[in-house]
């Protein structure tokens, strides 16, 4: 009714919907009326775009004039793996001409599998005034000049985390171009950098800004250099230590102890490159005060690894490699009450024995000891549905379970039986999983029990598992929330995809590669669905060059507003429309 | 349709076949695996860059990525295990770079008031290290001889202590030892050298 919308003036509407900060919320408020629409984006300040593709920055632009604070994501999953072939795409480019004359108050940028250019960097360090935030997650395309930009430039600068992004290092003297009197850092992540930053620059900059609370070094810092930073900064919350070796010697053990000692707010450590044992009960004293422990990258042997772990009873995430063993799973789950988060990674992923005394056990402890453990990911090489179904029980809280069995379609190993009976009991028990990643032997009857029971199941990864397009159209049919399904190397074809193509359009993207979807189902689609971008990839030959019924190498399937893409490499092809289209 | 669903007859026959290989690659439609180390390496590329020759028909060099290729004992996949390439490199990394880092080491001189630090790795032989040594101290070490150390009735000679702890000539051993088994560099005065084998 008109006179309702009248009872508010808009300052007060605004000023409501401000404490509303949820996207799904948001866009709640817009479907009301006319007036919460426009007033809701005129006041929404933060945007994330799971998929650059999807929508146009014009589009963005248009609707939400203030942001000031935006997240694009670029490349599928799978890219982290080698299996999206380079230059395929992901270019922020457009993105940050188009923002750098309408947002001239944008504050943050978070990119996560995009690439980013120098002249990208350089172009944000000049753009906003007022740019706080810069997060780039496993991206690429850029190297130290652009930090350089960056660090030159911005003056208010709060964060800046260079996740397991590719950069180019053409040199460490990037980080000196902070000026000497830009004292707002708040969080430094520079450990995916290979070379040198230079050290004074590094230990001035720690040393003036009183704000800094997180600081990831790279492996390039020498242990004999930590004992100094942290001194400069006992304030930190987080800490990634470099490399963290040297010959043993007591003073520099007392040193680094002391100063460990110091930062009576550390909660959360990582780094631990190279490890020499002796150095690590210098850490001891901050042990039981840690919530977070990324020791992924230490190569130290299950009774270390036991000593440290026991020592931190307020731990909530654990990353660890696999030679932390069965043994040390079970002082885990027996040290570590509060633990949520668990990823053990392989040591050896590509030798063809095990090299470490970790099996399915590990994980049944921890999921016995650890009540509040509900995100999981773990690489071992034997599993059986005994286990799996014991640890669907004992954590019915379960929401992110990744399993990844070394070696492709194995089978129980007890009974040599598929694993689907296990894999079924986790998505029966567990009502709450949003994410699943599944491995070792399986058959149409998995995909069965996924479409029955993983109704909140968001994103699922599968590999090298089902027999037919029976266990692809369960998940389609099936799995109401799902928003990413990513597929390699399953006898998946053109029946599923075809008769769910309408699904398709509710979910976020869908990756195939190595099945069996022919080129005449990928234009077929393509020509039905115009909300949809259907991306062939194939770097063997067009695949107009061979009859229809020829499966394509890899597909990328994702919803759009803007149609399609305009930066494909040769090798990718846009199903559209009209067919006589990007064909030649 | 109809076409569509023979197709899918050939699949299923397939899809029920029990086997260890990957499904969904036809004999015919096979490429060669790629390694681990090409890391963002489109799969043509690495194979060009793998063989090395430029010339030669298609079909040999094709051949030839392949025998490279298949060579590892088994073939690895693209991609599996899901393990992220900065993970992998880690620990190959480590092997590497314990060749490559620099080692630095204290050198002292009898009567000098502070020790001072080079890198053995920067030089390539015994004659780089000493004269080094000879600019950074500002004495001369004299040549070499098998038998009787160092003679030119210099009043130093340049010692290292080894793994052991004892004390050597500088100059006995190949170079690649002494660089592993040296741990620091002592310039000594010739009156404690007389049982080193300096003719002084």
């Amino acid at each position: 009714m008109p006179r309702m919308g009248y009872s508010f003036p808009e300052e007060v509407l605004e000023h409501v919907f401000s404490f509303i900060q949820s996207d799904e919320d948001r866009n709640a408020i817009s479907a009301v009326c006319r007036s919460w629409h426009d007033i809701e984006r005129w006041s929404r300040r933060r945007v994330f775009v799971g998929n650059c593709y999807a929508i146009s920055p014009k589009m963005v632009i248009r609707r939400f004039p203030e942001v000031r604070s935006i997240e694009l994501k670029g490349k599928p999953h799978f890219a982290d793996f080698n299996l999206v072939p380079e230059d395929w795409g992901g270019y922020v480019a457009p993105w940050i001409s188009a923002m750098a004359s309408a947002y001239p108050w944008l504050e943050e940028i978070r990119l996560k599998r995009m690439v980013i250019t120098d002249e990208s960097l350089e172009l944000i360090s000049k753009s906003f005034k007022n740019f706080k935030v810069l997060v780039l997650s496993s991206c690429e395309g850029f190297s130290t000049e652009g930090l350089a930009a960056i660090a030159a430039n911005c003056r208010n600068l709060r964060e800046l985390d260079l996740g397991e992004s590719e950069v180019e290092d053409l040199s460490g003297h990037w980080l000196s171009h902070f000026p000497d009197n830009y004292t707002s850092l708040v969080s430094l992540n520079i450990a995916c950098l290979g070379c040198e930053v230079s050290f004074s620059a590094l230990e001035r900059l720690v040393g003036r800004c009183p704000n800094l609370r997180t600081l990831r070094l790279n492996r390039a810092v020498p242990l004999d250099k930590l004992a100094n930073l942290l001194c400069r900064a006992p304030q930190l919350v987080e800490l990634g230590t470099g490399a963290y070796s040297s010959e043993l010697r007591p003073d520099l053990f007392s040193n680094l102890s002391g100063a460990f000692s110091g930062c009576k707010e550390l909660k959360s450590l990582s780094g631990f490159w190279d490890v020499v044992p002796g150095y690590l009960p210098a850490v001891y004293p901050i042990c039981s005060k840690l919530t977070s422990l990324n020791l992924s990258y230490a190569t130290i042997q299950s009774p270390e690894l036991i000593k440290l772990v026991s020592q931190c009873q307020n731990l909530q995430r654990l990353w660890v490699l696999d030679y932390i063993e069965d043994a040390g799973l079970v002082a885990l789950a027996a040290s570590c009450k509060d633990l949520r988060e668990l990823r053990v990674f392989p040591s050896d992923p590509f030798g063809p024995e095990p090299n470490v005394g970790l099996t399915e056990q590990g994980l049944v402890s921890v999921s016995e000891g650890c009540p509040k453990l509900q995100s999981v990911l773990y690489f071992c090489r034997q599993m059986s549905n005994a286990a799996l179904i014991t640890i669907a029980r004992n954590r019915p809280n379960m929401t992110r379970f990744r399993l990844c069995i070394i070696e492709p379609q194995a089978p129980d190993y007890l009974t040599l039986q598929p694993l689907d009976v296990g894999f079924g009991a986790i998505v029966e028990h567990c009502k709450d999983l949003r994410r699943l990643s599944l491995s070792g032997l399986l058959t149409d009857r998995v995909f069965q029990y996924i479409g029955t029971h993983a109704k909140k199941l968001e994103m699922l990864s599968v590999a090298f598992a089902g027999e037919s397009d029976l266990g692809l159209h369960h998940i389609l049919s099936g799995c109401e929330n799902l928003r990413k399904l990513e597929i390699r190397d399953c006898p998946f074809g053109d029946k599923a995809l075809l008769a769910n193509a309408a699904k398709l359009e509710t979910m976020r993207s869908l990756w195939m590669s190595s099945c069996s979807v022919s080129f005449g189902a990928c234009k077929l689609l393509g020509q039905k669905m115009p909300g949809l971008n259907v991306e062939v990839i194939d770097e063997r030959s067009p695949p107009d060059s061979r009859p229809e019924s020829c499966p394509i190498e890899k597909l990328y399937i994702y919803r759009t507003v803007s149609g399609p893409r305009f930066d494909m490499p040769g090798f990718v092809w846009t199903m559209a429309e009209n067919p006589a289209l990007r064909l030649s | 349709m109809e076409r569509c669903m023979a197709f899918d007859k050939e699949l299923n026959l397939e899809a029920t076949e029990l086997r260890l290989g990957l499904p969904g690659i036809k004999e015919s439609e096979k490429q060669p695996f790629s390694t681990i180390k090409s890391n963002k390496r489109a799969f043509p590329n690495m194979d060009e860059k793998s063989c090395g020759s430029k010339d030669g028909s298609k079909a040999s060099h094709a051949q030839k990525c392949n025998q490279e290729i298949a060579s590892p004992a088994k073939a690895q996949v693209v991609g599996w295990p899901p393990v992220r390439s900065y993970r992998k490199n880690c620990f190959q990394a480590k092997t590497m770079e314990s060749e490559a880092t620099s080692a630095y080491l204290k050198v002292s001189m009898d009567g000098a008031p502070y020790l001072r630090k080079i890198d053995l790795k920067v030089y390539k032989g015994y004659p780089e290290l000493l004269k080094a040594l000879e600019d950074m101290f500002k004495f001369s070490v004299g040549d070499y001889s098998e038998s009787e150390g160092y003679n030119n009735g210099s009043e130093f000679v340049a010692t290292y202590e080894d793994k052991d702890g004892d004390w050597m000539l500088v100059g006995d051993v190949p170079w690649d030892m002494f660089i592993s088994s040296c741990k620091r560099l002592r310039i000594m005065k010739g009156s404690e050298a007389r049982g080193l084998g300096c003719a002084v």
